[in-house]
């Protein structure tokens, strides 16, 4: 039997070009992959299930390879990879909620997205009728003297996502937090199911909103790969264009809520008129302020006409200008800072474990960034740095994104001023044939996985979207613990993570 | 920080006041004089995401930067519904969300009212039809204004807010 490393790197070149064959696997070699995994020598990209199947994208590490295992199940059960590997816990219990499929060995095996409130259950299996109606969810023990717990959510307090946190605290400070999520769950993998190519062009774009143009992208990737269309590359500089901005403004909107969080409100009195500039941007030059539905399998909607790239470059110019002075603003303010050096400490090696993307990642020493290490167009083509930092605080956090934007800017110098030109749609490809496609992503958050596989009709039987967040989600459990519960809002906000994505 | 705050000081607003441009200007005048006459100064708005993409989110809150400045028409966003006049309800009502969306509408005091954001929030949007979702606010809620858009912008959701002032004004 091959080593599964080995059969992963081999992978190398068909990545992203055409359909990526999958690896028939074993149950034995099945397990053997999960310790892998676990053991660092692949690292798990993402784990999903068809009707009759569950399959994994892997990495492995030095050669760059991405390939995919499949394991064909008969009997509605498969054995546990998060038993061996826990990252792959969330995932897999939501295998279990959508597809009705077992994980032999597990040790979590309560629903996931699956509240009891749909009227039916394994909608994507042979879905049965069941009364709708919301059971009490068994959070996990927590046994000790003097402990409190704290509820909070499915609403908050603020304008921003449905979750809930329930809080085991001793005084001040914080035990353990559980997070049970998916209450955003729209059935988005069904609606896929039988869709167009291009309904599930506009479905990928409204998956997590913030990420747009990384969930367009990946998904544009991931279809092309399936259909052998390679997009020119004027469509290809746009989106990168496009995925720039996208970086820009949600790094801008993060710098000043995360100091908001440590009761700074004059840091994002500063950078939301910035990120207002920026959206107000990409509304002239694409026309939308999320550059919705701009990305289009083989290219993209729209050209950029010369009024709008001026007001990109303009845009440009503005952030450039007035982002330093609010940098400056950051680093000298040693109230500001108290709150955030040292607080919600992520470790390297838990963000290695779970192959923690994006400034989660970047911030705890994961030297990794799609753009640079399984490269596509056209990012083989500019120059740029990927900033890393080891201390894993919050404050790391907010220094990896403002180095990012100062990377996106000249990446955007370099996009606006190289623009090549040509046509912005490939040809239409040789007809409609079954195929399989992965797309990869670094969006603003991390990396974005799309899988898709196409009938003989061109349409989708099955599409899995793995947001950046469900690697970073449990690590936000991990370092609120030792905090104080009023540092909580101020770890999630540095973390930023995505509900709507990850609960589909 | 000092020259920044000078700059402040004696630099011109972020704001845009310009009502030819945006509308914004004579959108607060209308609503400023409604909203006294009907609950004093201010309307107190609760936001509810039932299930959106996040994108209506950024766009609500956007409301509040510099540029558009809600607060300035007397309007602001509050953490409790005890507190609050306006229910401002996002996504296509998830039935994962239901009973959450129910009880927050059921914690606010009367008089109040319900405004669906963005095309999920008035009939499921390009999520309807899913077993996971309602199909918009209205299945759950007396809807009194909606805000079509994917997502509205925020001076359309603004400019929402003086209509439903409006209304509220000839029911009374
Ligand atoms: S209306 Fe559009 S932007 Fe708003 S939640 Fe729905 S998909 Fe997202």
């Amino acid at each position: 039997m091959a080593e599964i490393s080995e059969l992963v790197a081999a992978d190398r070149d068909t990545f992203r070009t055409g359909t990526l064959q999958r690896h028939k696997m074993t149950r034995a070699q099945w397990e053997q992959a999960a310790g892998d995994a676990a053991r660092g020598y692949v690292t798990l990209l993402s784990l999903w299930a068809t009707r009759s199947a569950v399959h994994m994208a892997l990495m492995e590490p030095n050669s760059r390879g991405v390939g995919i295992l499949s394991l064909e199940n008969r009997r509605a059960e498969f054995p546990s990879v998060a038993r061996l590997h826990p990252p792959a816990q969330r995932l897999e219990r939501s295998i279990t909620d959508l597809f009705g499929l077992a994980p032999q060995g597990a040790e979590d095996t309560r629903p996931w997205l699956d509240h009891g409130a749909w009227g039916i259950t394994t909608p994507l299996a042979k879905a049965r009728p069941r009364e709708a109606r919301q059971p009490d969810y068994d959070f996990l023990p927590v046994i000790g003297e003097g402990l409190h717990q704290v509820p909070v959510g499915p609403v908050h307090a603020g304008i921003i996502e449905p979750g809930h946190f329930r809080f085991s605290a001793q005084g001040e400070t914080v035990v353990r937090l559980e997070e049970r999520l998916g209450y955003t769950h729209k059935g988005i993998d069904r609606l896929m199911q039988g869709a167009t190519v291009a309904r599930g062009a506009m479905l990928a774009q409204r998956c997590s909103g913030d990420s747009t143009v990384a969930y367009g992208w990946a998904y544009a990737q991931a279809t092309e790969a399936a259909q052998g269309v390679t997009p020119p590359p004027r469509a290809l500089w746009l989106r990168a264009i496009m995925a720039e901005l996208e970086r820009l403004a949600n790094h801008l909107n993060d710098i000043g809520a995360i100091c908001n969080d440590a009761a700074f409100a004059l840091m994002p009195a500063l950078c939301s008129p910035l990120r207002e500039k920026v959206m107000r941007g990409c509304d002239a030059a694409f026309g939308h302020r999320f550059m919705r539905d701009a990305i289009v399998p083989g290219g993209v909607a729209r050209d950029l006409e010369r009024d709008g790239r001026q007001a990109l470059e303009a845009v440009v110019d503005e952030v450039r200008r007035g982002f330093e002075p609010i940098v400056e603003l950051y680093d000298n303010r040693p109230s500001l800072l108290a709150r955030t050096v040292g607080t919600g400490r992520l470790r390297g090696d838990l963000a290695r474990q779970f192959a923690a993307g994006g400034y989660i990642g970047r911030a705890s020493g994961r030297d990794f960034d799609l753009r640079r290490d399984l490269p596509y167009a056209p990012y083989d083509r500019l120059t740029f740095k990927i900033p890393v930092r080891e201390e894993g605080d919050v404050d790391a956090r907010i220094w990896i994104r403002i180095e990012e934007v100062r990377q996106s800017l000249h990446m955007l110098d370099q996009l606006l001023g190289g623009l090549p030109a040509g046509d912005i749609q490939a040809p239409p490809g040789p007809g409609n044939a079954p195929g399989e496609g992965l797309g990869l992503v670094e969006g603003f958050r991390g990396d974005v996985l799309v899988w898709v596989a196409l009938d003989a009709r061109g349409r989708i039987r099955r599409c899995h979207m793995r947001d950046p967040s469900w690697f970073q989600w449990p690590l936000l459990e991990a370092v609120i613990e030792d905090n104080i519960i009023a540092d909580f809002p101020l770890c999630n906000k540095s973390f930023n993570c995505s509900y709507s994505g990850v609960d589909l | 920080m000092k020259t920044m705050l000078l700059k402040a000081l004696t630099g011109k607003p972020l704001t845009e006041a310009a009502p030819a441009q945006s509308g914004l200007d004579e959108l607060g005048m209308t609503l400023g004089l409604q909203a006294r006459r009907r609950l004093g100064r201010s309307l107190a708005i609760r936001q509810v995401d039932a299930g959106s993409c996040n994108a209506c989110e950024l766009e609500i809150q956007a409301t509040g930067n510099p540029v558009y400045d809600l607060d300035r028409f007397g309007l602001h966003f509050v953490a409790s519904p005890r507190h609050a006049d306006v229910l401002l309800v996002t996504g296509p009502v998830t039935r994962n969300m239901e009973v959450a969306l129910r009880r927050t509408y059921d914690a606010m005091a009367n008089p109040k009212w319900v405004v669906a954001a963005g095309d999920c929030a008035i009939d499921g949007g390009c999520f309807a039809g899913s077993y996971a979702v309602l199909d918009g606010c209205a299945a759950v809620l007396p809807v009194d204004v909606t805000i079509p858009g994917c997502p509205p912008k925020p001076a359309e959701i603004l400019r929402a807010l003086v209509a439903l002032m409006q209304r509220a004004d000839k029911t009374s």
